[in-house]
């Protein structure tokens, strides 16, 4: 199996103070089919990571080192035209809130037809279709294309990114905590909705979390990052079921069971003191 | 048993909703839809529902920042409902509030010092030499150090400003505290940390909490007993242990069956167990 997505060594800093790493060394593989998850606190460089492979980091910030090979092409040699070639036709992005990423004065129809337009030239009766047939495969009805994003409730919104992100049959989901904003029944349809698009169309997706319940129902292999570094990755159940290093066991034990049986902890950085670091 | 501190009977709130052409029309949306709740003295009772059932409402509608269509609600011999102005500013010393977003919830051209003492200011509690004795000892007891007593608000992360949101509430030594999504917009690593630190406080002072959430696991640790919102409605209404082992409600078991990652990891932690055992 090839790998999708190969990152390697990759590294971000400030352009004003290039000693602060705040994405260090970071590689890892993704696979066609697979999901990816990458956990980790808020500040820990997850979201830099996904919109590295974008090429969107902003103006102050700078990929100093390393690779990010997709496909077998280095996605940082790309020129602004050719990654915009690729940026919602081969690799789709799905983003946090559901409220501000659509267009609030442009029907929804319209917003998820933009890249079909762009890419493949679909216009007319084909692209309505299109649309309409897309709008479906996420669960809303055809002819809500004609609305707009108000009119529609915040499970649906993201249902309609999910529809935008996937349009052009990407080969890549890039999904940034798609389901932090909803509700708990509307973040297991949605997430339903995901893994179920990712088997139908063999995409591999790279999904950033903070929420382990979230992890155990949907990756294959998970990424634990703390402070700009990747401090475990492995298998799914090797790493939620046998945690190695420290920092992923304290982040592990102070979330809350369902069951109650385990004794709430807050998160514990003794390790980061004593220097037990394997 | 513990006697009930806080008694809610029949609450209903209805909004007006522009509709229909041009949004000229009116319609009602029942909010609150003959809700009755118990708070027992020095418990907490955990108010679970998905956005739109009406919890914060119910919030609001009990402490008497939204007034209510009709209901009462009794607290130390008054119905609050009744009261108006400077008798109703009395009791909310007894009946106090943590926000959900600890970035709005705070002023920002205030210092924390500040912040945390208005309250005692606005009821003349003690002298100025008290009133400072007491900030200082509630801010370090919520983990912050004195020095933080000069600070704006936008120096503190996500975190500290909820431990700020707290301070505030409990330096006047309320009996009841509402607690709306306190943890919700925090980190699992520091949400735990601000459970913990609400649990230790409430049996320091003896206070009861009313816990407003949409995150099941929480209510597993925080609650004592459970009421299930659904449009506007308690659907149901328990203590924890039997609610989440037996739900009554079709509603219910959706809701439990929803939060993420329970079977996984369950079965990853017996497999877990298995391999230290193995071992």
């Amino acid at each position: 199996m090839t790998a999708l997505l190969r990152m390697e060594e990759l590294t971000v800093v400030p352009v004003k103070s290039p000693q602060r790493k705040l994405v260090n060394q970071v590689s890892f593989v993704l696979e066609s089919g697979k999901t990816t998850c990458v956990v980790g606190e808020s500040g820990s460089g997850k979201s830099l990571t996904a919109l590295s492979v974008m090429g969107l980091l902003s103006e102050q910030l700078q990929r100093t080192h390393g690779r990010v090979i997709f496909q077998g092409r280095d996605l940082a040699s790309l020129s602004t035209e050719e990654i915009r070639g690729i940026r919602g036709k081969q690799i789709g992005m799905i983003f946090q809130e559901p409220m501000t990423s659509l267009n609030p004065v442009l029907k929804v129809g319209y917003q998820i037809g933009e890249s079909l337009t762009e890419h493949l030239g679909l216009r007319g009766k084909a692209l309505r279709a299109r649309v309409g047939s897309l709008l479906e495969q996420v669960g809303i009805p055809a002819e809500r294309a004609d609305s707009y994003p108000d009119e529609l409730s915040g499970g649906q919104r993201q249902r309609v990114m999910i529809a935008m992100s996937i349009a052009c049959e990407p080969a890549m989901l890039i999904a940034d905590e798609p389901t932090t904003a909803l509700d708990v029944t509307v973040q297991a349809q949605i997430l339903k909705l995901l893994d179920e698009l990712k088997t139908r169309m063999n995409m591999g997706m790279l999904f950033i979390t903070h929420d382990f319940g979230v992890v155990a129902d949907i990756a294959d292999d998970v990424v634990v990052m703390f402070r700009g570094e990747i401090v475990e990755s492995g298998p799914v159940a090797d790493v939620l079921g046998n945690p190695q290093h420290p920092y992923t066991r304290a982040l592990l034990d102070c979330v809350p069971d369902a069951d109650g049986k385990k004794p709430l902890k807050p998160i514990d950085y003794a390790w980061l003191t004593n220097g037990v670091d394997p | 048993m513990s006697e009930p501190i806080l008694v809610a009977r029949h609450l209903v709130k209805t909004y007006p909703q522009r509709g229909g052409l041009f949004g000229l029309g009116q319609q009602k949306v029942k909010a609150l839809d003959d809700v009755s709740i118990e708070l027992n003295a020095g418990e907490t009772l955990a108010v679970v529902g998905e956005s739109g059932s009406g919890k914060s409402t119910l919030a609001r509608c009990l402490l008497q920042l939204l007034p209510l269509d009709s209901g009462e609600v009794q607290f130390q011999g008054h119905d609050l409902a009744k009261l108006t102005g400077k008798e109703l500013r009395a009791v909310r010393r007894d009946l106090q509030m943590v926000f959900q977003d600890p970035f709005a919830s705070l002023n920002p051209r205030m210092r924390v010092g500040e912040i945390i003492g208005e309250g005692l200011l606005i009821h003349d509690i003690g002298n100025a030499a008290e009133q400072q004795r007491k900030v200082a000892h509630m801010i370090k007891r919520v983990g912050l150090s004195e020095s933080d007593f000069q600070k704006y608000p936008h120096e503190f992360s996500g975190g500290q400003r909820q431990r700020i949101g707290i301070a505030r509430a409990l330096v006047l030594e309320p009996k009841v505290v509402v607690c709306d999504e306190p943890v919700s917009a925090l980190d699992v690593s520091i949400q735990a940390q601000i459970l913990l630190l609400l649990r230790e406080l409430q049996q320091e002072m003896q206070l009861s909490y009313l816990f407003i959430t949409h995150d099941l696991r929480v209510v597993r640790h925080i609650a004592d007993q459970v009421a299930v919102m659904y449009k506007g409605r308690v659907v149901e209404q328990g203590d924890v242990d039997s609610l989440y082992q037996a739900p009554q409600q079709e509603y219910t078991r959706n809701l439990l069956n929803a939060i993420p990652g329970r079977r996984q990891l369950a079965g990853l932690a017996t497999q877990a167990n298995q391999v230290q055992v193995d071992n």
